[in-house]
């Protein structure tokens, strides 16, 4: 216990807020944690939501989509780090590289299966009134399915956060590099508040991320739906979709 | 090539150290996940009492609570046991959502069956609800046993060797072979324990060879979100 409260104390020492052993402080660190994380986003959402609308659209690609998942859970983000920093280099590419492939397949897994978990024959009624296949998706699809779309990104966000984390083994940056360098010099505080800090971050962008989910569902759609949930897709309430979809269709 | 021949010894000592670190989180995060997911099938409560804190559990990076671990349990910083434990946790926060939907997924009528025929609530369990169940437990160890072996790999930055270490003795030295070798291995065992999982589930499972793969491939679909 003795070392969880020398973390607390080690990240609020004020000094550690401007510089750490004459590296970046504590700030920095945050902001760059965030920022690498979010340059990965945006080209993970920018590849796996189109892919992911289509092939939940369309139902073609599936299993392609399910064997990316499987195989990108086997392989192990410290090795993938470590040959594409040494190919590359060390610095923000190899990193993003390796981040975006990881943070693709969930996302694209929450795309696609959220649009499989849409009721068929909501989208025959939408077909049936005229509506076309790009009103269908938008209108109809991405909004009956918004909740496990958010779970997606959300997952990812995760995944990248904590690989940033990892991947300080070899570039430095973000909090990882305190966790890191105080294992290296025997400096527990400094280790623990870096683990500190680090499940701090996810923990908060994971409760934003629940609370988008809270309030981008439309309304008659019931909730129900959280990041994990979505392994039960499919059992998402299509109570009242028809209201919805009548409403949308006008 | 030469590599790997020269220092084979090494690379089979570190394979042995990753399987026998990796198969305990993956066994005792299956048998504890059994009765926690079974109380989540039974009351809604416990639902959502377990399947929230799985998932803040699962939501701390692993470097975070690999190094959280000793000082949460007493031990010493850079004990291998710390790891261990925390691919337990993981293990069973992935885990029992998997169980509560497993046994979740056993048609009432057929437990009613069980107890108007006289079935006790143990034998119901054993004889009726855990069967059942059977396929979709597998298909939730099977991804908890692939995440395990290879979320195993991070403890070789806090000097837990494992197959991980070739990744950051390989980078130290500039190194592609060895890297590339960890990789290969790392995948192997991988593959290795999940055909063990699916050959051990053949045996105790054998009505299910056919009728499961639908049902299991369905759900790894879904167990991919997780």
């Amino acid at each position: 216990m003795n070392v969880i409260l020398a973390g607390f104390g080690w990240i609020f020492t004020a000094s550690h807020w401007t510089t750490v052993n004459l590296g970046p402080g504590i700030g920095q660190r945050v902001a760059e944690h965030l920022f690498i994380t979010l340059i990965a986003l945006v080209f993970v959402v920018l590849i796996a939501v189109p892919l992911g609308l289509f092939i939940g659209h369309t139902g073609k690609g599936r299993t392609i989509a399910i064997a990316a998942s499987n195989i990108s859970r086997a392989l192990p983000t410290l090795g993938l780090l470590a040959v594409l920093i040494l190919f590359l280099g060390i610095g923000l590419l190899p990193i993003t590289v390796v981040l975006v492939l990881l943070g693709i397949p969930p996302l694209l897994a929450g795309v696609y299966s959220g649009l499989e978990s849409v009721d068929r024959t909501t989208i025959d009624a939408a077909r049936a009134v005229g509506m076309t296949e790009l009103q269908i998706l938008l209108k109809v699809e991405v909004p009956l399915s918004i909740a496990l779309l958010i779970g997606g990104l959300r997952a990812a966000t995760l995944q990248i956060i904590a690989t940033v984390a990892v991947a300080a083994t070899f570039s430095g940056g973000g909090l990882g590099n305190y966790v890191i360098s105080g294992v290296a010099q025997a400096d527990y505080a400094q280790m623990m508040g870096g683990a500190i800090l680090i499940t701090a971050l996810a923990l908060v962008v994971d409760g934003l991320f629940a609370l988008v989910q809270r309030f981008v569902v439309p309304r008659g759609v019931s909730r129900g739906t959280s990041r994990r949930n979505t392994a039960r897709a499919g059992a998402i309430p299509v109570v009242a979709t028809t209201r919805t979809l009548i409403k949308e269709g006008q | 090539m030469q590599w790997v021949w020269t220092n084979f010894d090494t690379i089979w000592g570190l394979t042995l150290a990753h399987v026998g670190l990796s198969v305990i989180p993956i066994v005792v995060g299956f048998v504890l996940s059994i009765p926690l997911g079974y109380a989540a099938s039974r009351s809604k409560v416990a639902r959502s009492v377990l399947l929230t804190a799985g998932g803040i559990l699962y939501t701390i990076p692993s470097l975070a609570l690999f190094v959280a671990i000793p000082v949460i349990i007493g031990g010493a910083i850079l004990d291998p046991r710390n790891v261990v434990i925390a691919l337990t946790i993981y293990a069973v926060a992935i885990m029992v959502r998997t169980a509560a939907d497993a046994f979740a997924s056993v048609p009432a009528d057929v437990q009613d069956s069980a107890t108007a025929i006289g079935f006790s609530g143990v034998q119901r369990f054993f004889a009726v609800d855990l069967p059942l169940a059977g396929p979709v437990l597998l298909a939730g160890i099977r991804v908890v046993s692939v995440s395990t072996v290879s979320l195993l790999s991070i403890g070789a930055i806090i000097g837990v060797s494992n197959l991980g270490s070739l990744f950051t003795d390989g980078f130290q030295r500039n190194f592609y072979t060895e890297i590339w070798t960890g990789l290969v291995c790392i995948l192997l065992v991988a593959l290795v324990f999940d055909v063990v999982l699916v050959v051990i589930a053949r045996i105790l499972m054998p009505w299910n060879r056919r009728s499961s793969a639908r049902s299991v491939r369905a759900h790894a679909r879904r167990a991919a979100l997780s």
